[in-house]
């Protein structure tokens, strides 16, 4: 009922002048029956417990109501005198307790088979970082980091916002359809969530931990999630997108992937000039450092320090190195050694260095990064 | 003998001036001051709460940058928790205790003093966090370690020993009034003769002492990990996270209940009052509460539904959780029957009253919903939730709060309120509550997560009609200020009863009440 009058709801207040402008929302207003067994199990199991709920509210209310409206002393009547009964008390204890138990049965087979992970096909490893996700294909030898791909001008309102505002990464979780997927979340730093509402899976990322959810994906498709913990100053914008994909549209994705790898590989071992190791830092940095410390060097202070002119990102080397690989104890900033890559974290050194007018002139070579993290 | 009696006649009357306030030991003065304090907490935490609406206004960022947001939720839900709704039921424990119960005052009076007087000094050590390099506490009301500890800014230690100042006032004021109620009752009152609103705080007080303590364990376990290199909560050092979230919430559950208990008593009182017709079925009620109180006990981790708990455990949290239905039910049923066949008038503390039954009901039914641990996976840290608790305590012990105020307030000051803006008053909450929190449902159903400060296009419209709905909640505010003190200075002098032969103690008392009550224990029919 009720979800049916919000059309008209909807006309009413969205013809009036003040929300007609630059509204963009679908005014939606109920949990997706999403794409899988377990989030059609679990929609269903939220409308029975609304309905009934409804059903309560309106035998509760309706007395109630009724009551407000002809027991009134305006109508002139004189009230009753009667204030106890055990058996009324009974009955109305009795029924609440039928109708939970009537709840609980199915919402127990819906527990159960929510917490089977047995017999996967895929493994995924899936870690939490201040503010982005990991994504790890444990058998295949595959990993990458998914980060928000929105612009900060969207963000800053420069520029109008597009569909997929805050809802779009830079690279998706690819898995294939019809595939019993495991996925094992964990936390580097804090505690976040992974949560996709059309796969029905939230699961807390908590660190030193690995928890288990599982899914299995009937149709290709692009579904959009968010981190549910609070987890700092980004928790809301680090989205997640599952892209599922036919089993053969998987196997070529992984096989670009697989080759990837290995070309990274590669430039890792490859002597770099300045210029190709400024042009990829730019792109590093934009992606992992500017929300911090800003695209223009400038930092947001205290919290978060400038780069331009500081004296970590001038002084010598090693010490900048350091901070980037180790973080720093006590204050915002992450370890970036296990995020980035050599040739990223060479990269984004040797960008910081040279940026917005710091031009030290010097350079790391990706591999310098790499024996330096064999050596620890 | 005479210069004892012109001696014992000076004290009759409070002090003058400041020192009246500051070494008051009267139940009446420190009830005013709580009651004070927290309608500035109100004020504050709800400014915050604007700030909060204004940027969800629309999607992107405009007016605050997401490291003030996060400091803005944070210190929205502490305040209103521990500067707003707990105070205030403390302040009206101590206007109406002794009242209720026929005591001239509380049991331990200086001590009285003492937990009122440490409160401000909490709140200013909270709130100067706000200016400090760094700023204020960002990590949510419910600080989740490690973003609390590890990862939180240096202000946390002010948070800390904040947290704990509150702490002991709550302890001192719960043992307080645990006290009065044991030991001070007229001889006649036997326990089952109290007033409810008695016998929620009774059981109210019971819980404070049980979780406070557990409160103050958990964030001097956090001050170990910050300060003294323990591991607690680091799982680098051996620690563990979720043990942060089972101590925090086996206070955190008896906790919202310490916030609603007190408002189903008030509740209790009023609803007979303006039905004309006896409370149905005390003894179910005293029941009902007790119950409650115990359950709260044994369901803290349905907060943490989606931790990863085992499925033994997932499952028995669930099933504790929906029992705490049953006892809510009896309490709503018994409401009801009151109202059925009543004669009924609506002055402003019984509109208060009737739409607290109506929507902390609908609170109850959506945290029933939220009790279904796997439909719990979708709703668990989104919208749902922040409307769920905020129809649990906004009409629940908010709307509570300001029904105990219209109704007492007469008794008093001894001052009629404005009837007229009193309604104007309920009306204009409950339009702009209901405008607030309703869309938060739609929103989180259809997966907007909590404690985001921007949020995808979808969301946008029903974001904008709950910031209205918040800036008309918000204003209204002001009002209420104006009818108490409008009430306060002046107003059609109130009758000893006030009301139409309402039962109680407190009603055979003039209007205002005298300085000095019940030196001689009443007689109680």
């Amino acid at each position: 009922m009720l979800f049916k009058v919000i059309p008209w709801v909807r006309l009413i207040i969205g013809s009036s002048l003040f929300f007609g402008a630059g509204a963009r929302a679908d005014w939606e207003v109920n949990m997706t029956p999403g794409v899988t067994e377990v989030s059609q199990q679990v929609y269903d199991l939220h409308m029975i417990i609304f309905w009934i709920c409804v059903a309560i509210a309106v035998v509760v209310f309706g007395v109630m109501f009724w009551s407000i409206f002809a027991h009134r002393k305006s109508r002139g009547v004189k009230p009753a005198t009667f204030h106890e009964s055990t058996l009324v008390e009974i009955i109305w204890t009795t029924i609440p307790f039928v109708i939970l138990i009537g709840m609980a049965i199915p919402a127990t087979t819906a527990l159960i088979d929510a917490y089977d992970t047995s017999e996967s096909e895929l493994d995924i490893k899936i870690t939490g970082y201040q503010w982005k996700w990991h994504y790890d294909y444990l058998e295949e030898g595959v990993g990458f980091f998914s980060n928000l791909s929105t612009p900060a001008d969207e963000i800053n309102n420069l520029t109008p916002k597009l569909d997929n505002y805050l809802l779009e990464v830079d690279e998706p979780l690819v898995v294939p359809i019809n595939k019993k997927i495991r996925f094992l979340i964990t936390a580097n730093d804090v505690i976040h969530a992974w949560w996709v509402p059309a796969i029905a899976v939230k699961k807390d990322a908590i660190p030193g931990f690995i928890n288990e959810a599982w899914t299995i994906i009937p149709e290709p498709g692009l579904y959009r999630g968010q981190c549910a913990e609070l987890c700092g100053k980004d928790h809301g914008f680090m989205p997640i997108v599952v892209e599922a994909k036919t089993q053969a549209d998987y196997d070529l994705w992984l096989g670009e992937r697989q080759e990837a790898a290995a070309k990274e590989r590669e430039l890792r071992d490859k002597v770099w000039t300045l210029e190709g190791l400024m042009e990829r830092g730019e792109k590093v940095y934009a992606t992992n450092c500017a929300a911090c410390h800003g695209l223009d060097g400038k930092g947001i202070p205290p919290a978060f320090p400038a780069l331009k002119n500081s004296a970590i990102a001038t002084g010598d080397m090693a010490g900048h190195v350091d901070v980037v690989l180790n973080g720093s104890a006590g204050t915002y900033m992450s370890a970036f050694g296990s995020q980035l890559n050599p040739v990223e974290l060479a990269a984004v050194i040797t960008y910081e260095r040279n940026a917005w007018g710091n031009n030290i002139g010097d350079f790391i070579q990706p591999i310098d990064i790499a024996n330096m993290q064999v050596a620890e | 003998m005479s210069t004892l009696e012109a001696h014992g006649h000076d004290h009759h009357g409070p002090a003058k001036g400041w020192r009246r306030w500051l070494y008051t030991t009267n139940h009446k003065d420190i009830g005013t001051l709580y009651l004070w304090f927290s309608f500035i907490m109100f004020l504050v935490g709800g400014s915050m709460a604007m700030v909060i609406r204004a940027e969800l206004f629309e999607p992107g960022l405009q007016i605050v940058q997401p490291e003030f947001f996060n400091q803005m939720t944070t210190m929205h839900g502490l305040i209103m928790v521990f500067g707003a709704v707990m105070p205030a039921f403390v302040g009206l424990a101590n206007w109406l205790v002794p009242m209720m119960v026929g005591a001239p005052d509380m049991a331990l009076p200086r001590m009285n003093n003492l937990s009122f007087w440490i409160l401000p000094f909490a709140f200013a050590l909270l709130l100067s966090t706000l200016f400090m390099d760094g700023g204020a506490p960002n990590f949510g009301w419910t600080f989740y370690a490690p973003l609390s500890t590890t990862y939180a800014p240096s202000t946390v230690t002010y948070f800390i020993f904040g947290v704990h100042i509150m702490g002991a006032s709550s302890i001192m004021g719960a043992i307080n009034i645990i006290a009065t109620i044991l030991n001070m009752r007229t001889p006649q009152m036997t326990l089952m003769k109290m007033p409810l609103f008695v016998w929620t705080w009774l059981i109210t007080a019971y819980l404070l002492i049980a979780v406070m303590p557990v409160l103050a364990g958990v964030v001097t376990m956090m001050l170990m990990d910050i300060h003294f290199g323990t591991s607690f909560f680091s799982a680098a050092g051996g620690g563990d996270p979720v043990l942060f979230q089972h101590v925090f919430w086996f206070f955190g559950h008896p906790e919202v209940y310490i916030m609603i208990l007190p408002a189903f008593g008030i509740v209790s009182q009023i609803i007979p009052t303006f039905s004309r017709k006896k409370l149905f079925g005390y003894t179910s009620m005293v029941y009902a509460t007790s119950s409650i109180a115990f359950l709260s006990f044994i369901v803290w981790a349905h907060h943490m539904f989606t931790v990863g708990i085992p499925l033994a455990g997932e499952l028995f949290f669930m099933y504790a959780t929906m029992l705490i239905a049953v006892p809510t039910g009896v309490k709503v049923f018994n409401w009801v029957a009151t109202m059925f066949r009543g004669a009924m008038t609506f002055e402003t503390p019984m509109l208060f009253a009737v739409s607290f039954v109506v929507l902390f009901s609908i609170g109850g039914f959506s945290g029933l919903m939220l009790a279904i641990a796997p439909v719990d996976f979708q709703y668990h840290d989104t919208y749902f939730v922040v409307a769920h608790f905020h129809y649990v305590l906004v009409p629940g012990a908010i709307f509570g709060i300001f029904a105990a105020v219209y109704y007492w307030l007469p008794k008093w000051c001894g001052n009629m309120y404005d009837e007229r803006l009193g309604k104007l008053h309920f009306w204009l909450s409950f339009v702009g509550m209901n405008l607030t929190f309703f869309p938060m449902h739609f929103v989180g159903l259809a997966g907007m997560p909590r404690r985001i400060p921007d949020y995808a296009l979808q969301f946008a419209d029903f974001n904008q009609i709950a910031s209205v709905g918040a800036f008309i909640f918000g204003a209204t505010q002001w009002l209420f200020l104006f009818i108490v003190i409008k009430a306060i200075r002046s107003g059609k002098k109130a009758t000893a009863e006030v009301w139409d032969n309402p039962e109680g103690l407190e009603w055979t008392i003039p209007s205002p009440a005298p300085y000095h009550t019940f030196s001689t224990p009443p007689e109680v029919k």
